[in-house]
């Protein structure tokens, strides 16, 4: 399952011939361990927009060394872009090229990240057109990095500063080792909702989550984060996969669940279990997917029908239980793929599954937010699992290091990381979003 | 402390079973045929631990057992318990009463709970035919035994020189009764035949019984009470698609001495299966303190047993007569109950003991009654199947039974069920409980 490559050119000899052969060398990617500092180095905070002073204050109360001029020779953690007062695309050139002219000092696992306003709520076609091109430039600086660096985006919507809890959260989180494999990706914050937690290293303190899927893979992996995050929770899977869920149940010091969740009633039956079990319901993990993959044209209506039923059928009406069921500040994240935005030979119905989600969320997330709550989705791209491992080793190695700009693939903690982040109350002002977990995969945007 | 404080009598406190787990049973020599009875224990300890969050927890104690046991299942419970999410800090016994072992375990829990000694209790057990133990013979134990003792190599020499070929063979343990040679199934033939059950009786019990416990399959019954283990996730035993004919169809297993009066067939009686259960049962204020459910109050149990040595009853008939018992000490009759879970042991035994129930000579003479005990409503007998279609590894079936009586009681929201299940040596364990 592991990614052999990877850790062969890492070490000795291997790297060294990797390098003189000019092979594609990827990082091993900085991830988040608990009392890690947050960036690797001093962050350069480029641009003087309206922002850029609270932005400032905000990294400064973090405890991170703030330059606001990059000094001659020092290595960066990060580089933070406030593009958020661009007017016209001529407003664009000073600041990219001095983020361009550090870019070559951005340490190993650094991170480049703008602040911009969206471009469909701009006045002018000048307005939309810089605002747009920000995400042109701020991906294609992403390909340039190396060393695990990515480069990513936070889009304030109309009167919203930094000092929204979900911009500093999703500042947080960007620049931390949990977005390890979020690379080219613009967070859009909708509103000024959200909290942000008492305590950094166990933001999901006092939360009940329930994690559908979860007997093994991804599933199992959001189970373990949202437990190291602080949560209970309630892992669900199909009875036969019951003794995998049992031990992922037992590791998180959680309840299992057994539960076919395309029955009718299960949305019914999870809200009854967290409610008396655990005495409520805060975060609903809609993770449990299943593929059939077939040339559409060979495909059978079985095929057709039970990928449908699981992937997206089943989270319709189970989010129709929990509407009803009244649950206060219910915070949802639903599993996508970018199978379902770019399409894939083979998985007609798979892609009309998860893209059918990204579909759902954004037109859930109002009937959510009147509850307190919201609804997202993360679409990981290609991930290291069981799944993965049966395809073709040719196939793999295309797909894991030729697409993506971190020129691997993903790991389940990778996912599970933004789904933490998404279900946190800090991510309130997020909703209807779809969030890409992909390294910057080629496929789709 | 001061010698004048009296501690209070406590009184009488509700055991309430709030759930249960097992592992799906498998026939003999199927799908568990490397796991030990250990393995088979602590996955249906962890699938329960993992249904209630029981993680780190310390249980008041934990009882169970097997039948067919190794000599290196010492302290069997326990060591199954220390492979277990549990904390070591909860204690643990065997227990040992044949295919009575997992009722015996869960009512003596029922007690502890009941009298206030504990609060929380782990009750079950675990059988493997597959993996039966095997001794070497008694002239190898001999010789080996003198060979540990040893102290000088002309002794070791002298007590290995007793040593013969014929000392190889190993000494497999038998299904006979120590006492009469039997086999349970030739005891339960002479049983079946004296009370005149018919072999189509039988053969639409055990119909019924695959056919109830498919059906709990499909209404996903079984979801919240069992764990899958080594790959199954349904009882091995159970056929779906059997029919009276294809019953019909078998030649006698048992009481072949019977010749053409030989009515038990492999599709009548239950197979030997592998295979572990358990019982979690706890205080109210255990249950309430810990948000989990309350299924059903564990009420009464009584033993009992029967001379079968010397023919005077027959082997698997004593719950037959523990029952009445049961009865007068609680003040009902053999009607004041919603079901009847009465062990398939063979179809040939619960038709024997429904048979004596109502034969007023047996009440009369053998329990001492006015009157007899009278007939059930046999649409309330196993309705979600029993050992003749789930199978029936010996220790394991009383945490079956309990479990799944506990949930059909607390679905129906009233009333009370009785169990009954024999054992080997002509004993059986009987209970009561009572939908909460």
């Amino acid at each position: 399952m592991a990614d052999k490559y990877l850790e062969l050119v890492n070490h000795g000899g291997p790297k060294k011939l990797a390098k003189a052969l000019g092979l594609p060398r990827p990082a091993i990617l900085r991830r988040y361990t608990s009392g890690d500092p947050l960036i690797p180095g001093p962050l350069l905070l480029l641009g003087d927009s309206a922002q850029a002073s609270a932005a400032s204050e905000l990294l400064l109360g973090w405890g991170l060394d703030v330059r606001r001029h990059a000094l001659a020779g020092e290595k960066l953690g990060a580089i933070v872009l406030m593009l958020d007062d661009a007017a016209t695309p001529a407003d664009l050139s000073e600041p990219m090229l001095a983020a361009g002219a550090a870019l070559r000092r951005l340490l190993p696992g650094g991170r480049v990240l703008s602040f911009s306003r969206p471009a469909a709520e701009a006045d002018t076609p000048g307005s939309a057109a810089v605002r747009q091109g920000i995400d042109g430039a701020v991906r294609s600086l992403g390909r340039e990095l190396r060393g695990g660096a990515t480069a990513n985006g936070v889009v304030l919507h109309a009167g919203l500063g930094i000092d929204a809890p979900s911009a500093a959260a999703a500042l947080r989180f960007l620049l931390s080792g949990r977005s390890a494999y979020v690379d080219g990706q613009f967070l859009h914050v909708d509103s000024d909702a959200g909290v942000l937690p008492v305590d950094g290293e166990k933001p999901l303190a006092g939360k009940v989550a329930v994690v559908t899927g979860a007997a093994r893979g991804i599933g199992a992996a959001i189970a373990r984060t949202l437990h190291r995050d602080g949560a209970t929770v309630v892992v669900v899977d199909v009875p036969a996969a019951g003794d995998a869920l049992a031990k992922v149940a037992n590791e998180v010091r959680g309840t299992a669940l057994q539960l076919d969740i395309t029955r009718p009633d299960a949305g019914r039956v999870i809200v009854e279990h967290a409610r008396s079990r655990h005495g409520s319901l805060d975060i609903v993990i809609h993770n449990a997917g299943i593929t059939r993959d077939k040339l559409l044209a060979n495909m059978d209506a079985a095929r057709w029908d039970s990928v449908i039923a699981v992937n997206l059928e089943s989270q319709l009406r189970m989010n129709d239980a929990f509407l009803a069921a009244g649950l206060p500040g219910l915070r949802i994240v639903s599993l996508a793929s970018t199978s379902g935005i770019a399409g894939n030979r083979g998985q007609a119905n798979y892609a009309a599954s998860k893209g059918g989600v990204i579909g759902m969320v954004a037109a859930s997330a109002q009937a959510f937010a009147r509850a307190g709550g919201g609804i997202n989705a993360v679409a990981p791209g290609f991930i290291e699992t069981d799944m993965t491992a049966r395809i073709p080793l040719a196939t793999r190695t295309v797909a894991r290091m030729l697409m993506p700009s971190l020129m691997q693939g993903g790991l389940p903690l990778d996912v599970a990381e933004a789904i933490g982040f998404l279900a946190s109350d800090a991510a309130a002002g997020i909703n209807g979003r779809t969030l890409r977990v992909c390294g910057q995969s080629l496929v789709g945007a | 402390m001061a010698n004048n404080t009296q501690v209070p009598p406590r009184g009488i406190r509700p055991a309430v079973v709030i759930g249960g787990n097992r592992i799906p049973f498998a026939r003999s020599g199927g799908a568990y045929a490397k796991a030990s009875n250990q393995d088979m224990l602590t996955a249906a300890l962890d699938g329960l631990v993992a249904r209630f969050g029981l993680q780190g927890q310390r249980i008041g104690a934990v009882a169970g057992g097997a039948v067919l046991k190794h000599a290196k299942d010492f302290n069997l419970v326990r060591e199954s318990v220390l492979g277990t999410a549990l904390s070591p800090d909860t204690p643990a016994y065997d227990v040992q009463m044949a295919c009575a072992t997992g009722m015996e375990a869960i009512g003596s829990l029922a007690n502890k709970i009941m009298l206030g000694q504990i609060e929380s209790g782990i009750g079950g057990g675990v059988d493997t035919t597959s993996d039966a133990p095997i001794a070497v013979s008694e002239g190898l134990r001999s010789i080996l035994l003198d060979l540990s003792r040893a102290r000088s190599a002309g002794a070791r020499l002298s007590a290995l020189s007793k040593f013969r070929p014929r000392d190889l063979a190993p000494d497999a343990p038998g299904t006979g009764e120590p006492r009469t040679g039997l086999s349970m199934g030739d005891h339960q033939a002479l049983t079946t035949r004296a009370w005149n059950i018919t072999r189509q009786a039988q053969d639409e019990l055990a119909l019924a019984s695959h056919q109830n416990l498919a059906a709990a399959y499909d209404r996903h019954f079984f979801d919240d009470l069992m764990t899958p283990y080594r790959g199954v996730a349904r009882d091995t035993n159970l056929r779906a698609d059997t029919t009276a004919q294809k019953l019909a169809k078998l030649k006698p297993a048992f009481g072949k001495s019977l010749g053409e009066a030989a009515t038990m067939t492999a599709g009548n009686s239950t197979p030997l299966t592998d295979g572990a259960s358990v019982v979690l049962l706890g205080s109210e204020d255990y249950a309430r303190a810990n948000d989990l459910p309350m299924l059903a109050n564990f009420v009464d149990f009584e033993a009992g047993a029967v001379d079968f040595v010397k023919g005077a009853e027959g082997l698997l008939m004593a719950p037959a007569y523990a029952v009445p018992r049961l009865l007068a000490r609680n003040g009902l009759t053999l009607q004041d109950f919603d079901f009847y879970e009465i062990h398939e042991a063979f179809a040939g035994t619960v038709l024997s003991t429904l048979a004596a129930w109502e034969d007023s000579d047996f009440c009369q003479n053998k329990l001492g009654l006015d009157a007899p005990l009278g007939s059930i409503d046999r649409t309330k007998l196993n309705v979600n199947g029993s050992s003749l279609a789930a199978g029936h590894p010996f220790a394991a079936t009383g945490g079956r039974i309990v479990a799944t009586l506990a949930k059909l009681l607390h679905e129906k929201g009233s009333g009370r069920g009785l169990i009954s299940v024999c054992a080997a040596g002509g004993q059986g364990v009987v209970a009561i409980l009572e939908a909460r």
